[in-house]
C-alpha cells in the first residue's frame, strides 16, 4: 500500500522548481537544467499512475519510456545549438545583448 | 503510513533538495552534479512505486548519458565568467511563477486523486515489453529515427559555419597562438 498524493506532490514540486530555473537563469546550460526537471516531473507523474492507477496497464510505463529517449534527443540537438552559440558569439549568456560582437567584429572588419 | 511511504518520502526529500539546489546553486558545475543527484533521486522514486524497468532506463539515459552531454557543454563553453543568475525582480517573479505552478498542479492532482493509500498494481516487464514490442512497435521504430536524426542534426549544427555560410570573415577568431602561427591573416 503506498500514498500516490506523495509522488504528485513531488511532481508538483519538480515542476515549479523547473519553470523557475528556466525563468531565472541565464546561463544556456542551466536553463536546460530547468527544462530537465520539469520533464522529469512528467515522468514521475507517467510513472505513479501506471503503478497505482492504471489497473495493470503498462501504458504509461511504456510512455515514460518515450519520454525519456525524446529528452535524450532534445539535450543533444540543445547542446549542439548551444556550442554553435559559443562558437558565433563566445558566450551562452542568454540575457547578453543581441549582436552586440557581430555588429563590432563586422563593422570593424568592413 | 506504511513502511513504502517512508521510503518514498525520503527518497522524495532528498530529491527535491537536489532540484533546488540544482536551480539556485551560483556554480554552473554545482548545479549540473546536482541534477545528477535530483535524476537518481527521480530514479529512486520509480523503484519504490515498483517501475524497475523504467527506473534502470533513467539511470542508464540520464545518469549515464544526458548528464555526461551537459557537463561536456559546461566544459566546452566555459570562456569567462557567464553571470548565471537574473536580476532581484525577475528572480522574485520566477519564483512566484515557480510556486503558482506548484500549488496549482498539486492542487489538481491532490483534489483529482485524494490522500488515500492504494496497492501498487502496475504491469510488470514481460507486460512493457509485450507493449512496447506489440501495440507501440512502429512508436519505438519512429523513435529510433528520431534518435539518429539527432545525432546527425547535432553534429550538422555544431560543425556549421557561424552565420550560416562559410566565409573566412564570418568564422569566430581562433585563439591568440593558433593566430600567431598562421601568421598574418588575408
Amino acid at each position: 500500500m503506498i500514498r500516490p498524493a506523495l509522488p504528485y506532490l513531488l511532481a508538483a514540486v519538480l515542476a515549479g522548481l523547473g519553470v523557475y530555473g528556466i525563468l531565472a537563469r541565464r546561463h544556456a546550460v542551466l536553463v536546460l537544467i530547468g527544462v530537465e526537471l520539469v520533464l522529469g516531473a512528467a515522468g514521475l507523474l507517467l510513472v505513479t499512475v501506471a503503478q497505482t492507477g492504471a489497473g495493470g496497464d503498462p501504458g504509461a510505463a511504456v510512455l515514460t519510456l518515450f519520454v525519456i529517449t525524446i529528452a535524450a534527443a532534445e539535450v543533444v540537438l540543445a547542446l549542439a545549438i548551444f556550442l554553435a552559440l559559443f562558437r558565433a558569439r563566445g558566450h551562452v549568456d542568454l540575457h547578453a545583448e543581441l549582436d552586440d560582437r557581430a555588429e563590432g567584429e563586422v563593422g570593424g572588419r568592413a | 503510513m506504511s513502511g513504502l511511504d517512508v521510503l518514498l518520502l525520503a527518497v522524495g526529500l532528498l530529491t527535491a533538495g537536489a532540484a533546488t539546489l540544482s536551480v539556485t546553486s551560483r556554480q554552473v558545475l554545482h548545479a549540473a552534479l546536482w541534477l545528477v543527484v535530483t535524476l537518481g533521486g527521480l530514479a529512486g522514486c520509480y523503484l519504490v512505486l515498483g517501475a524497475e524497468l523504467v527506473a534502470l532506463v533513467q539511470l542508464l539515459v540520464y545518469v549515464g548519458a544526458v548528464v555526461v552531454l551537459v557537463l561536456f557543454a559546461l566544459m566546452l563553453t566555459r570562456a569567462g565568467g557567464v553571470p548565471v543568475v537574473t536580476g532581484v525582480p525577475q528572480r522574485v517573479a520566477a519564483g512566484l511563477v515557480g510556486a503558482g505552478t506548484t500549488v496549482v498542479l498539486g492542487g489538481a492532482l491532490l483534489s483529482a486523486f485524494g490522500w488515500g493509500s492504494v496497492a501498487i498494481d502496475g504491469g510488470d516487464s514481460t507486460q512493457v515489453a509485450a507493449t512496447i514490442f506489440g501495440t507501440d512497435v512502429w512508436p519505438f521504430e519512429l523513435l529510433s529515427v528520431l534518435l539518429l536524426m539527432a545525432l546527425v542534426a547535432a553534429v550538422a549544427v555544431a560543425r556549421a559555419p557561424v552565420g550560416g555560410q562559410d566565409d573566412a570573415s564570418q568564422r569566430p577568431d581562433p585563439p591568440a597562438e593558433i593566430e600567431a602561427v598562421q601568421g598574418e591573416r588575408p
